[in-house]
């Protein structure tokens, strides 16, 4: 089988090593061959692009042709942000013939290949295409015995390309987790923004957007939000202490990806899914994520 | 709230006819001023203008109270505006060539953290083709407001205890690649 392409961006080497260990973790389980793209550069993500056009998509361009050279068919962009910026590329290089001229020119003059037939994906997408909900049901070996759970898509990934699920009431996470028996409750804030870099460049309002999102998963019963994305999963995380400082809302709950989950239910331990990497929530963690459960469960 | 009245000898309408000729900004004109992007925006309560009111300065011209707009650095780029645009507008689009501009006439309010992060991050990229988080963060508070650090320490300190604190600055091989492609200069 021809391995996917993995663009790890810099977020999964830093805040979201957890996502990088458990995403590893769950395609070696799925026996699904990874090879990391060699000697990647930035996405540029959203600061990047407030500089400059030109060079934002020239960036993404280099990433392409080395996944084009590398004869990769499935770039796999866990990051929201990465898999953004490179589908947005490739529209942009293609829709527009004045962008896409330039970029071919640079790639000439940098002796790399044109685009073509690289395909962006999210491991949310392929999980739920090639692999499918039946088989990663087939594959459970331990039920699930945390609690419910809220699935958070955030934004990028839904929009505005629609690729990965339907921009307005997404649903494959939520058909994944309920494969392996997770419950999930209904979460409305589904794609609402985490507010990204705002929680570092404009603190109190980026926090609140966060505190907004955690209040809501409360409400609706759930006990951990399920995330697609590290800054997502950054931002619901790393705050929570400040939010019960500031609003006397007692939230803490774990905030997890969707690779961890799915990793657990499919027997990978705790260590290998990075969950002893959470800030918040790490009681249940501790509960839900247990020897002993891993035990009692594996007689199931 | 202090309310300007704008003469049409302000407006420069050009720049306004510029604008709808970058990509994902042609149906400017056509905009109906429904106010979907602004119903749709998480940040518009915390907005100057709103998605809605900063496409009206634009597209009659007025270039300076766009670019020195709040908005702008407030835009997540979310793009729930883009998916909610009955004209198909790519509002976030829009929001990003403003911000260009206003970082190239230095139209942006004076200690905003948001520009000096964009800033800092496109000349790190630059540098070294990879972005290292911590580094990124240090500068941007150091080159902006250094007492936010105070407020991060508690952040900091949970990241390092959890592992996620990487202090390596990396760095691609093939930069002579990257620059061949990209350029050298960075932005002041």
């Amino acid at each position: 089988m021809n391995p996917y392409g993995y663009f790890p961006g810099c977020s999964l080497r830093a805040t979201g090593v957890a996502y990088e260990e458990s995403l590893l973790t769950l395609f070696r389980l799925l026996d699904l061959p990874l090879e990391e793209l060699r000697d990647w550069n930035c996405c540029g993500a959203t600061s990047y692009m407030s500089i400059d056009e030109e060079s934002a998509f020239q960036l993404s361009a280099r990433n392409l042709a080395l996944a084009h050279k590398a004869e990769c068919r499935d770039l796999l962009a866990p990051c929201s942000a990465c898999y953004l910026v490179l589908r947005k590329t490739q529209d942009y290089v293609e829709r527009y013939p004045a962008i896409g001229k330039r970029v071919k020119e640079s790639l000439a003059a940098a002796n790399l290949p044109v685009l073509d037939g690289v395909r962006v994906r999210h491991p949310l997408e392929v999980l739920y295409t090639d692999v499918g909900v039946e088989r990663i049901r087939s594959r459970v070996v331990r039920k699930w015995s945390g609690g419910r759970v809220a699935c958070y898509y955030g934004c990028q990934i839904v929009r505005p390309f629609e690729e990965v699920d339907r921009a307005h009431n997404p649903t494959r996470m939520d058909e994944l987790l309920g494969a392996i028996g997770a419950p999930t409750v209904e979460y409305p804030l589904k794609t609402a923004c985490c507010g990204g870099a705002l929680t570092g460049t404009m603190h109190p309002i980026g926090v609140r957007m966060n505190y907004i999102l955690l209040k809501e998963a409360v409400r609706k019963g759930a006990q951990a939000i399920v995330t697609v994305c590290p800054l997502c999963q950054y931002n619901l995380d790393a705050y929570q202490s400040e939010i019960r400082g500031k609003t006397s809302t007692p939230v803490d709950m774990p905030i997890l990806y969707f690779t961890q989950v799915l990793g657990w239910a499919l027997g990978a331990d705790a260590e290998s899914l990075g969950l002893k990497r959470a800030i918040s929530g790490r009681k249940f963690l501790e509960q839900w994520f247990s020897k002993e459960t891993q035990e009692a469960e594996a007689y199931v | 709230m202090l309310r300007t009245i704008k003469f049409q000898r302000e407006a420069e309408p050009e720049w306004a006819r510029q604008v709808s000729e970058r990509p994902g900004c042609e149906g400017l004109f056509s905009c109906l001023q429904c106010g979907s992007c602004s119903g749709a925006c998480p940040l518009s309560i915390y907005m100057d203008y709103t998605p809605r009111r900063i496409i009206a300065l634009v597209r009659e011209g007025f270039r300076k109270d766009a670019l020195s707009s709040m908005t702008i650095w407030l835009c997540a780029s979310c793009y729930s505006c883009a998916v909610h645009c009955p004209r198909q507008i790519r509002v976030t689009d829009l929001m990003y060539g403003l911000k260009r501009e206003a970082m190239q006439s230095h139209l942006y309010p004076a200690h905003l953290p948001a520009p000096v992060l964009a800033r800092e991050f496109y000349n790190m990229v630059r540098r070294r083709g990879r972005s290292s988080e911590f580094w990124l963060v240090l500068r941007m508070a150091l080159k902006s407001n250094p007492f936010v650090l105070l407020g991060m320490t508690r952040t900091g300190w949970d990241l390092f205890r959890t592992g996620r604190l990487s202090l390596k600055r990396e760095r691609i091989k093939g930069m002579s690649e990257l620059r061949a492609l990209v350029g050298r200069e960075v932005a002041r």
